[in-house]
C-alpha cells in the first residue's frame, strides 16, 4: 500500500505545527463556539477526513473564508483552501435553498431588479416585506438591502461611453463586478474620470459573468465553473488578443478571479493571473513607478477618511497601495484602522441563522470608527460597505469615488 | 515601493528594529511570513541564565563580560559588553513605550516559574507575572493554584509537586462556568485565547473572583494561568481588585496571552510611528549589484519591488524557515547568504533532547557589525539580526529574546549612524 496516496493533500496541510496561531486570529472562532476554528476544521480536519469522508463535520459552514487564518499561518498552510475545498469535496452537493440561489445568483437578481430599481427599493426597505423574507427565505429582517441602481453600468456605458473611451491613445479593460453593474454605476464612471484624466480609455470585457464568489460559499460550484470560465476566456481575449490589462474596483471580486479559481474551482489562471489587478493598485504603478500625474482640487474641504481593510485585501497585501492613492490626495487625512473582519462576509450576514454572528465579529471594528473622528471610511469591498454604513453612523466610500470626486 | 530600510521578519527582532529606526524618523516596512514566534513567549525575555560550559549567571552584563573570551563569535561579544548593556536598557524602555510592562535589570537576572513550575532565570518579566529573586524562594508559604475546568495547557499538579519542594504548601480550585462549557463544546480548542475571550467580559470575573476567594481562604496568595485580558488590557487589574488576596500569573503553553498582546502592541507601536507592516507575505528574489542590495521581491507584490537604502534580515531560525537545513548545509533562502555550520551532520545534533546541540548556534554569517557576507564578501547593506545569527545557543544560555532586541537595536544604530557619515 502507498501511504503516501493517503496522506498527503494539496495545500500544504503537513506544515501545520499545531500552534494554534490560526485560531487566535479567526472572527468567527471569537464569537460563535459552535465553529472548532480554523486549525481543526482545516488541517486536523483534513488528516480525518482524507481517512474517511465521514468525519466531515458540518460546522465547516461556519467559516467565512476571510483568509484571515492564512495571513496569521507562520508556516504557510493554505488553512482557508483547504476548509473550502472540504466544503466542496465532501460537503452537501445540492443546494436547493431559495434563498442561497436569491442571494448568490447576482446577476439574475440584480438584471431582474435594476429596470424596477425604485419599486425594488422601496419594497426591500419596507418593514413587512423584511418580515416576510426572514419568515419565508430566512433572510434576516435586521439587514438592510444595498439599494438598486436604475438601469445598469454596462448599459450606461455602451449608450453613453464607448466611442469617446475608444478614442484614448491607452487602454485598459474593467472587471466592473455586479456591484457596480448593479447597485453603482458610479463608482464604474469615477474609474473612467480617473482613468481618463491619465490618458487610458477603459474598455469592457466581451462577456462578463458574476465572479462567483457568492456562488462558491452557497455551495453552487458548477454554476461558479461555468461563470469562471466565461471570465476566464474574456480575460484571456482582452489579455491575449487585445493586449489589455484587466482591472478591477472590487477587492473580493480580484482576489476570486486570481486565487480562487485556481485553488477552489481547479480553473488555472497562471498565464494571465499577473494582468488580472485593482485599479488602486495600477494607479499607484502609473503614478508612483511610472511618474503619471493627476491634478486635484484646491479648493476641496478637509476631509478625514479612516481606511478599512477587507479581508481579501488583507490576504492578497494590497491595502497600501489604497492607502497610498489616499494620501496622495490633498486635504485628505487618512487614519488605517485595524484590520479586522466586518462580519457580513459577502452573503453570510444576510442569513438569518448568521445575523447575530455578523454583527459580534464586527463590534469591535464598529467601535473603532465610531471613535475615529473620521468624517467618512473609505474600503475597496462593497460589502464591507454595506455592513459599516449600516452598523456605524458613517458614510463608507471607495477610495476611488474620493479621489475622483476632487480631480480637477 | 520606496522606503529608507526594509526589515525581512516581523517578529521580536524586526519589530524593535523597525521601531527604533521609525523613533529616529525613519520610513521603514517590514515583511512578514505569518504571525511570529513572539505568541509562544512566556511573558518574561532573557539575556543570558548561563555561560556555554553551564555556569549560571547571576549578573548577565558580567555573563557577557565572560563571553568576549569564552564564546567570541557570540553576538553579544561582538557587539561588545558595554554596548550590550546600554542597548539591554534602551530595549527595556522600548518594551515599555510599547505598552509591555516589564521590569528587570541587566545587573541581575531574577526567576521566572515556567508552567511545569520550575524556576529559570530571566532579565525582564511582563507585570502580574510570579517571579522570585532566588530559585529556591517563592513569596509565599501556601497557595491556591486555580485552574479552568478542562482547560488544556495548565499543570496545577505539577506546579505543586515543584512548590512543595521548596516548603510551600498548595491547594487547588477549578472554575467553570456556562460561557466557559459553551467553549468546550469544541475540547481539542480548549486554548488560552479562547478561554481569555470568556474573562473578557465582566460577569464571567465576577465569578472568577468569587470562586478564587472562596478557594483560596486560607491561603496567602494565589496562582492563575495567563488566561486573562485579551481584548481588554485591564482585565488582570480588576479582577486582583476583586480578589483581594496577592494574585500571580504563570505562563501557560502556546498560544500565549502574553506573547499575543506582546505582538499587537509591537505591531501597533511600529505602524503609529508610521512603519509599514506587511503580515502573510514571502520574499522571493533579491536584486543585488556590487555586493548592495537594491530591492527585493514578493509572493503578493510581484512585479512591484520593495526599494531602500538598507535591508534588514531578521526572518529567524529554523521555525520560521528564516535558516533551511538540507542534507549537507545549512541555507539562508532569501539572499543565498553565507551560513556558520559544521559540515559533517552527525555533528549536528546529540542523542539526548536536553543537551547543548551544535545545530542550535547554526546561522547565517555576519561581520563585526552584523553585515550579511555572500561568497565570502560583505553585503553593504544588508544587515542580520535575531535568531537566524549565528554563534549562540538560545536555549541552553537562554539568551533568545536578549540578542534578539539588542541585535534590533545595535543593527538600528549602525544604520542611522551609515546615513550621518
Amino acid at each position: 500500500m502507498n501511504i503516501q496516496q493517503n496522506t498527503v493533500s494539496e495545500n500544504n496541510f503537513e506544515q501545520c505545527i499545531k500552534c494554534t496561531i490560526c485560531t487566535v486570529y479567526c472572527p468567527v472562532a471569537a464569537v460563535n463556539p459552535d465553529y472548532p476554528g480554523p486549525k481543526q476544521a482545516g488541517p486536523d480536519g483534513e488528516r480525518l477526513r482524507l481517512k474517511k469522508p465521514d468525519f466531515y463535520d458540518s460546522a465547516l459552514k461556519y467559516c467565512l473564508n476571510c483568509k484571515r487564518c492564512e495571513v496569521a499561518c507562520p508556516s504557510n498552510v493554505r488553512i482557508g483552501d483547504i476548509i473550502q475545498a472540504a466544503r466542496i469535496k465532501y460537503g452537501p452537493q445540492r443546494n436547493t435553498s431559495l434563498r442561497n440561489f436569491v442571494l448568490s445568483n447576482t446577476d439574475l437578481v440584480g438584471s431582474l431588479a435594476t429596470p424596477l430599481a425604485p419599486i425594488v427599493n422601496t419594497a426591500v426597505a419596507l418593514k413587512p416585506v423584511r418580515m416576510v423574507m426572514d419568515k419565508v427565505m430566512a433572510i434576516d429582517h435586521r439587514r438592510i438591502f444595498p439599494k438598486y441602481a436604475h438601469g445598469t453600468f454596462t448599459t450606461w456605458y455602451r449608450k453613453h461611453a464607448a466611442a469617446q473611451q475608444a478614442a484614448y491613445p491607452k487602454q485598459v479593460a474593467y472587471f466592473h463586478g455586479c456591484y457596480v453593474n448593479y447597485n453603482n454605476p458610479q463608482l464604474g464612471k469615477d474609474l473612467l474620470r480617473i482613468m481618463n484624466a491619465l490618458g487610458y480609455g477603459v474598455q469592457l470585457l466581451d462577456k462578463e459573468k458574476c465572479c462567483g464568489v457568492a456562488l462558491i460559499s452557497n455551495g453552487l460550484y458548477k454554476q461558479a465553473k461555468r461563470q469562471a470560465e466565461v471570465n476566464m476566456a474574456s480575460i484571456r481575449t482582452a489579455v491575449n488578443g487585445r493586449r489589455l490589462d484587466v482591472i478591477t474596483t472590487s477587492s473580493t471580486c480580484t482576489f476570486t478571479l486570481r486565487d480562487e479559481y485556481p485553488h477552489l474551482l481547479q480553473l488555472e489562471n497562471e498565464d494571465v493571473r499577473d494582468r488580472i489587478e485593482l485599479a488602486t493598485r495600477y494607479l499607484y504603478r502609473l503614478i508612483r513607478e511610472n511618474g503619471a500625474k493627476l491634478k486635484f482640487r484646491e479648493d476641496a474641504a478637509p476631509l478625514r477618511v479612516a481606511y478599512h481593510t477587507p479581508c481579501h485585501m488583507e490576504k492578497m497585501g494590497w491595502e497600501y497601495y489604497s492607502i497610498e492613492l489616499l494620501r496622495m490626495i490633498p486635504g485628505v487625512e487618512v487614519t488605517v484602522l485595524d484590520s479586522q473582519c466586518c462580519g457580513i462576509a459577502g452573503t453570510y450576514g444576510f442569513k438569518k441563522e448568521n445575523y447575530a454572528t455578523s454583527q459580534a465579529i464586527g463590534e469591535p471594528l464598529f467601535r473603532q470608527i465610531e471613535a475615529s473622528g473620521a468624517d467618512l471610511v473609505a474600503t475597496d469591498c462593497e460589502t464591507c460597505k454595506w455592513q459599516i454604513e449600516m452598523s456605524t453612523s458613517k458614510p463608507c466610500e471607495h477610495p476611488l469615488h474620493i479621489l475622483a470626486s476632487r480631480l480637477a | 515601493m520606496k522606503f529608507d530600510t526594509v526589515i525581512i521578519g516581523g517578529g521580536l527582532a524586526g519589530l524593535s528594529c523597525g521601531i527604533r529606526l521609525a523613533e529616529a524618523g525613519r520610513r521603514c516596512a517590514i515583511v512578514s511570513q505569518g504571525q511570529s514566534a513572539i505568541h509562544f513567549s512566556s511573558g518574561s525575555f532573557d539575556l543570558l541564565g548561563q555561560l556555554p560550559d553551564g555556569t549560571p549567571v547571576e549578573d548577565p552584563a558580567e555573563g557577557i563580560a565572560a563571553l568576549e573570551k569564552c564564546a567570541p563569535e557570540h553576538p553579544y561579544a561582538r557587539i561588545g559588553a558595554q554596548a550590550c548593556e546600554r542597548y539591554a536598557e534602551a530595549a527595556r524602555k522600548l518594551l515599555c513605550e510599547a505598552g509591555i510592562p516589564v521590569s528587570g535589570s541587566p545587573r541581575r537576572n531574577h526567576y521566572r516559574i515556567t508552567p511545569l513550575g520550575m524556576a529559570k532565570p530571566t532579565w525582564l518579566t511582563i507585570d502580574g507575572y510570579l517571579t522570585t529573586p532566588s530559585p529556591e524562594v517563592l513569596p509565599f508559604r501556601s497557595v491556591c493554584i486555580v485552574n479552568v475546568e478542562g482547560f488544556l495547557d495548565f499543570y496545577p499538579e505539577f506546579i505543586a509537586e515543584a512548590f512543595r519542594r521548596h516548603g510551600v504548601s498548595c491547594r487547588f480550585a477549578s472554575v467553570n462556568s456556562p460561557d466557559l462549557e459553551n467553549i468546550r463544546r469544541n475540547p481539542s480548542e480548549m486554548r488560552s485565547a479562547n478561554i481569555a475571550r470568556v474573562f473578557d467580559h465582566e460577569q464571567n470575573l465576577d465569578r472568577l473572583a468569587a470562586r478564587i476567594r472562596e478557594a483560596a481562604r486560607e491561603c496567602e496568595a494565589v496562582i492563575l494561568p495567563a488566561i486573562i485580558g485579551i481584548n481588554r488590557s485591564d482585565a488582570f487589574e480588576v479582577l486582583k481588585a476583586k480578589v483581594d488576596l496577592p494574585l500571580y500569573l504563570l505562563p501557560t503553553l502556546p498560544p500565549s496571552i502574553p506573547g499575543i498582546k506582546a505582538q499587537q502592541a509591537l505591531q501597533h507601536r511600529f505602524r503609529a510611528l508610521g512603519g509599514e507592516y506587511f503580515l502573510g507575505d514571502s520574499v522571493l528574489s533579491a536584486e543585488v549589484e556590487k555586493n548592495r542590495v537594491k530591492s527585493i521581491r514578493t509572493v503578493n507584490h510581484g512585479d512591484i519591488p520593495f526599494e531602500a537604502e538598507a535591508f534588514v534580515l531578521a526572518s529567524g531560525s529554523f521555525f520560521s524557515r528564516g535558516l533551511i537545513a538540507t542534507p549537507d548545509r545549512i541555507v539562508e533562502p532569501v539572499f543565498g547568504a553565507d551560513t556558520d555550520f559544521v559540515p559533517n551532520r552527525t555533528e549536528w545534533y546529540t542523542e539526548h533532547f536536553f543537551d547543548r546541540h551544535n545545530y542550535e548556534a547554526f546561522g547565517i554569517r555576519t561581520d563585526r557589525s552584523l553585515k550579511l557576507l555572500k561568497e565570502g564578501s560583505v553585503m553593504e547593506n544588508l544587515y542580520g539580526i535575531g535568531a537566524g545569527l549565528s554563534g549562540f545557543h538560545p536555549v541552553q544560555e537562554g539568551c533568545g529574546a536578549g540578542v534578539s532586541l539588542i541585535s534590533a537595536l545595535f543593527v538600528a544604530d549602525r544604520i542611522l549612524n551609515s546615513l550621518k557619515s
